[in-house]
């Protein structure tokens, strides 16, 4: 038995389980709205090419358009100008096996059912390893709110002084920074919070991260479904020259022996 | 007098909806000249630029000094019914079905005899206010009103053939998030609609102004998003069968020229005002179509909003005119496909509107209410081409006098 | 300066094929027998006619100069006249004198429609420009409407009552019992024309005219070709068209400024007259004809009527074989029935409808309701050779 042999015995068993993390690509699921003077993110939209039909009898398909950020979907460095110069930071650049690795998910949803305004901090990542050790390099780190089980207006959460949600504060990126992780997860629409542009930097989460040459994964759902540690995470992006990122499938490998 | 029409029964599920004909459709290239004047409520008959006779029926020569320069120009609306007859046979299916019919001679004070239909409340020896009408078939025709209103004579079943009054009928207004939505509604309302669907787009996107349509009576809010065929179609899956009267609201405006703009922009205003359109005319079209013969509330109208600039564009608006020209076509393509069902499409162009978009323009502009007043107004007078407000109405006169100069000018605006 | 005379023209052969409502002949057909019954009642043949003349509207996609192929005439001079109601007074006018001038030497006149189930509907729809732009959107009530226009126009101006239009069609119907020919076969009553079904008011199902198929048919010759025929000069004749069009509609015809000119050409006048054919495509019509041909003053003719006795054996013989009314209209055809009873009339050939004594008759035509008025009217004054 080798260890790939041994995964594919124990996947096809069940005794290590797929998590999918990924929302359906919906017309309707929500995207990031921004002030209406700027270039907006494409919604998720399908049109029929054909359907066994006069346009074409023995097959069906449709065209897709959406935005690299539309849905369940990856950042790369490049999104952010922090992240500009940064060597191999569009998805199409990143070695495979970064995709790949260890998660830890920190579990915030007592807070964020609390506060709509939920700030992930240094404290709240201290606490969480006093548990469950420290953070390994390397480590995907998920922020579990629950905010996935949300929808419609609730998603967003927009009042008329912008959208409120769960989020890390600067200084909980930092701490993650020196952990050196791979790549910073959420429940929400982005990994900043949805006020997150009051913060010093403004969106910290993109700016901090993405100019470290680190991953963002946004919109996830069934943390929930996820240990604190011992699960693996697979996030490969859609490989898009220059893409600044991409809609994708992510998946945790959980041990359930 | 006109007897009021009275709320339609609910339909016997059992019986075959009536087959939508319509009336006499072949028409000489002169007599389309009454459609291009009835289209926007104009009485403009052909007038002869050598001796000023007034020509009709349309032809392509005076009937007195045979010039062939015969200019349509705007003429006295005015005339005597000098005969009438109530028709009770016709070899016409379309006729068939509405008998009996009136249609009486008028003298029009510009000079010839015309036969019109007659308003019930008019007959031999009335002094007559004149219209161009569209008729089912989209062609003009020479209808004989009272001279000063009578009570309920928007009912007369004739003037009902010939608009699509609100009364009694059942409207989806796409958009609930277009700033003249609330008073669209509301027009519509006061004008007698039996119900308003508004449709909303991106339920997930919260906005204030949802309040001021949740709640009311006869006044659904439902989930429509041009952009989206899924949602259309959905949404035609429960509505398109019962919809009398579609106004198309949805728009998105940017401002900027084509050279420094954005396509992202352009691709969203192409794909809500050309392509949303066209979306709409997929989805709400044929069902809309297919019920124009059915009973009092069938099916009349299909309106949008359009700019003016559709005719011909703003610089300061360069993806927004672009995609305003686009939706006008997408409009006269549906036009003329709807013409083989007595659907009428109608496009309302306004100018500049009061709103975030046109911020930075000097008035005057078109107010939302204004807009919405343009827009029952152009349903309840049965008309294609609508021009609301002042910059739409000169933007029409000059496109119609020289569009190559009004491009210039248009393009020498700060 | 007063035209010629029609001297020495001869007008011979009076045909009708007897009419059906529906036929599944073509026009082409209808009009070879009309031909050939005349021909045969000359005792000619194909070959003996230089000139021919032809009214229909069913012939398409051919036109009289196919007709002669079809038929295999060959032929000096050949007319086309679509004049409708007045086919017959010109297609007459125009023989008589190309016969005098040496033109042609035997004329055929014949006029002949099918009508096939639906065909009226299909013929209406392509009558006219003005028709299709300005009169079928407006309830597509065909000439019915167009005349209940003239005739509402009428009654209010004139003062005449339906019942005055009635007794015109209760008269030919009763002359029509005389004819085995007539497509009507029963007797009509006032009070039956009167509360007869509505068509477009005023005009009920008594004032109007029934489609179907059917020829007539004269020949034109040289006097001195006639032979021993029974023959019938022509006195005068006259046309005109769009009349009066500055009258806002249409109450009088192009007669009304002809009408003294005309009779003076004949030498005779209205009284002279033994019976009259008028142009009854509806009675509001041949009362203007009555009128406007000097018969009766202006708006007279509802009194007019009334004082007389209009059948075959009346004091005013008038549409003697029933007319359209009550025969039937063959399209085209409809307007040489008049002129074709009159020339039977005249030379003593009208059988069971004959006038005792009949000697000179008046034929008026009127035609082609081209917007709101019927754009043609013509007559003709036919003597018979004694």
């Amino acid at each position: 038995m080798t260890i790939l042999s041994d995964l594919a015995a124990r996947i096809a068993t069940g005794a290590v389980r797929v998590v999918d993390l990924t929302h359906t690509l919906d017309p309707d699921f929500p995207v990031i709205v921004l002030p209406p003077e700027f270039g907006q993110c494409a919604r998720f939209r399908m049109e029929e090419v054909s359907a066994y039909d006069h346009r074409g009898p023995a097959w069906k398909w449709h065209n897709l358009s959406l935005n690299e950020h539309t849905g369940t979907h990856f950042d790369a460095p490049s999104h952010w100008i922090s992240g500009r110069d940064v060597p191999n930071g569009a998805v199409d650049e990143i070695a495979p096996e970064a995709l790949i690795g260890p998660v830890c998910v920190i579990d915030c949803s007592a807070g964020a059912a609390a506060d709509d305004d939920f700030a992930l901090t240094p404290e709240h990542i201290r606490d969480w390893e006093a548990a469950h050790g420290q953070i390994p390099s390397g480590a995907w780190v998920l922020m579990r709110t629950d905010w996935s089980h949300r929808s419609g207006a609730d998603y967003l959460n927009m009042a008329e002084d912008g959208a409120h949600s769960p989020g890390p504060t600067p200084d909980a990126i930092r701490l993650l920074l020196d952990r050196d992780i791979r790549g910073f997860g959420t429940e929400t629409v982005g990994t900043d919070a949805g006020q997150g542009s009051h913060y010093d930097p403004p969106f910290p989460a993109h700016y901090l991260l993405h100019g470290a040459g680190k991953f963002g994964l946004q919109c996830l759902r069934n943390l929930d479904q996820l240990p604190p540690t011992g699960a693996v995470l697979i996030a490969p992006p859609l490989k898009i020259k220059g893409g600044t990122g991409s809609p994708l499938r992510v998946l945790a490998l959980v041990d359930q022996t | 007098m006109t007897e009021p029409l009275s709320p339609p029964k609910k339909k016997d599920p059992q019986r075959r909806s009536p087959v939508a004909t319509l009336p006499p459709r072949t028409r000489s290239r002169a007599g389309l000249g009454l459609a291009v004047a009835a289209a926007e409520n104009a009485f403009r008959l052909q007038t002869c630029a050598d001796c000023g006779a007034v020509q009709y029926p349309p032809r392509d020569a005076c009937c007195r000094c045979l010039s062939t320069d015969l200019p349509w120009r705007e003429t006295d609306r005015t005339g005597t019914v000098i005969a009438e007859t109530r028709i009770h046979a016709s070899p016409d299916p379309y006729f068939r079905a509405r008998l009996p019919w009136r249609a009486g001679s008028v003298r029009l004070a510009a000079g010839p005899t015309a036969i019109c239909h007659l308003h019930g409340d008019v007959g031999r020896g009335d002094a007559v206010r004149l219209r161009l009408m569209l008729d089912k078939a989209g062609r003009g025709v020479m209808v004989a009103l009272p001279q000063t209103p009578t009570p309920a004579m928007e009912d007369d079943p004739m003037m009902r053939e010939l608009t699509a009054h609100p009364r009694h009928r059942r409207v989806l207004v796409t958009d609930a998030r277009a700033p003249e939505a609330p008073a669209l509604v509301q027009a519509l309302l006061d004008a007698g609609a039996a119900h308003v669907w508004v449709g909303e787009a991106e339920a997930w996107r919260r906005w204030p102004g949802r309040a001021g349509f949740e709640g009311r009576e006869n006044v659904t809010l439902v989930p429509l998003d041009v952009t989206d065929s899924d949602s259309l179609a959905t949404l035609a899956g429960e509505i398109g069968g019962k919809t009398d009267i579609l106004v198309n609201t949805a728009r998105h405006v940017r401002p900027g020229g084509v050279m420094a703009a954005d396509t992202v922009q352009a691709r969203d205003a192409m794909e809500v005002n050309a392509l949303g359109l066209m979306r709409l005319g997929q989805a709400f079209g044929p069902g809309m179509a297919g019920r124009t013969a059915d009973g009092v509330n069938r099916a009349a109208c299909f309106a949008t909003v359009l700019s003016a600039h559709a005719l011909s564009p703003d610089p300061g608006y360069g993806a927004f005119a672009a995609s305003q020209a686009a939706a006008r076509s997408v409009a006269q393509t549906l036009r003329a496909e709807f013409a083989r069902g007595g659907l009428r499409m109608t496009c309302i162009y306004t100018g500049p509107t009061e709103d975030d978009w046109h911020d930075g323009l000097p008035p005057p502009k078109v107010a939302p209410k204004a807009l919405a007043r343009g827009i029952v107004k152009g349903l309840i007078d049965g008309l294609e081409e609508v021009f609301v407000g002042d910059v739409a109405q000169d933007l029409a006169e000059r496109w119609r006098r020289d569009p190559g100069i009004l491009e210039r000018e248009l393009g020498d605006m700060p | 300066m007063i035209p010629r005379a029609y001297d020495g023209v001869a007008v011979v052969a009076p045909v009708t094929v007897p009419y059906v409502r529906y036929s599944q002949e073509t026009a082409h057909w209808w009009i070879a027998r009309a031909l050939k019954a005349a021909l045969d009642a000359a005792g000619l043949g194909p070959r003996d006619i230089d000139g021919l003349s032809v009214s229909s509207f069913s012939l398409a996609p051919d036109t009289p100069v196919g007709l002669t192929q079809h038929l295999g005439l060959t032929l000096n001079w050949l007319d086309t006249v679509p004049m409708g109601g007045m086919s017959g007074v010109a297609a007459l006018r125009r023989a008589a004198r190309a016969v005098q001038a040496g033109d042609a030497e035997i004329v055929a006149c014949v006029a002949g429609d099918a009508n096939h189930i639906d065909s009226f509907r299909r013929l209406l729809g392509n009558f006219s420009r003005f028709s299709q732009d300005a009169v079928y959107p407006y309830g597509y009530g065909g000439p019915n409407a167009c005349f209940a226009l003239l005739m509402d126009a009428y009654m209010a101006d004139y003062g005449v009552e339906r019942a005055d239009f009635g007794r015109i069609a209760v008269a030919q119907r009763e002359n029509a019992l005389r004819n085995p020919h007539a497509l009507m076969k029963s007797p009509l009553t006032l009070e039956q024309y009167l509360n007869a079904r509505a068509i477009s008011d005023p005009i009920a199902l008594f004032d109007c005219v029934m489609p179907c198929a059917g020829a007539e048919a004269f020949l034109v010759m040289r006097e001195d070709r006639a032979g021993g025929l029974p023959a019938a000069r022509v006195l005068a004749t006259m046309e005109r068209h769009n009349a009066f069009p500055e009258d806002p509609i249409q109450l009088r015809g192009g007669w009304a400024d002809q009408a003294a000119a005309f009779w003076d050409r004949a030498g005779v006048g209205p009284s002279d007259m033994d019976l009259l054919q008028t142009y009854d495509d509806y009675p509001v019509i041949s009362m203007m004809q009555i009128e406007d041909l000097d018969f009766c003053e202006k708006g007279a003719a509802g009194a007019f009527v009334r004082a007389r006795d209009l059948t075959v054996t009346g004091d005013f013989p008038h549409n003697t074989s029933g007319g359209q009314l009550s025969v039937g209209q063959a399209g085209a055809a409809g307007g040489y029935l008049g002129l074709v009873e009159a020339l039977r009339q005249v030379t003593g050939q009208a059988g069971p409808t004959q006038v005792a004594g009949a000697r000179r008759a008046a034929v008026s035509g009127f035609g082609m309701v081209n917007y709101d008025r019927g754009v043609c009217s013509g007559a003709a004054v036919l003597e018979g050779v004694a």
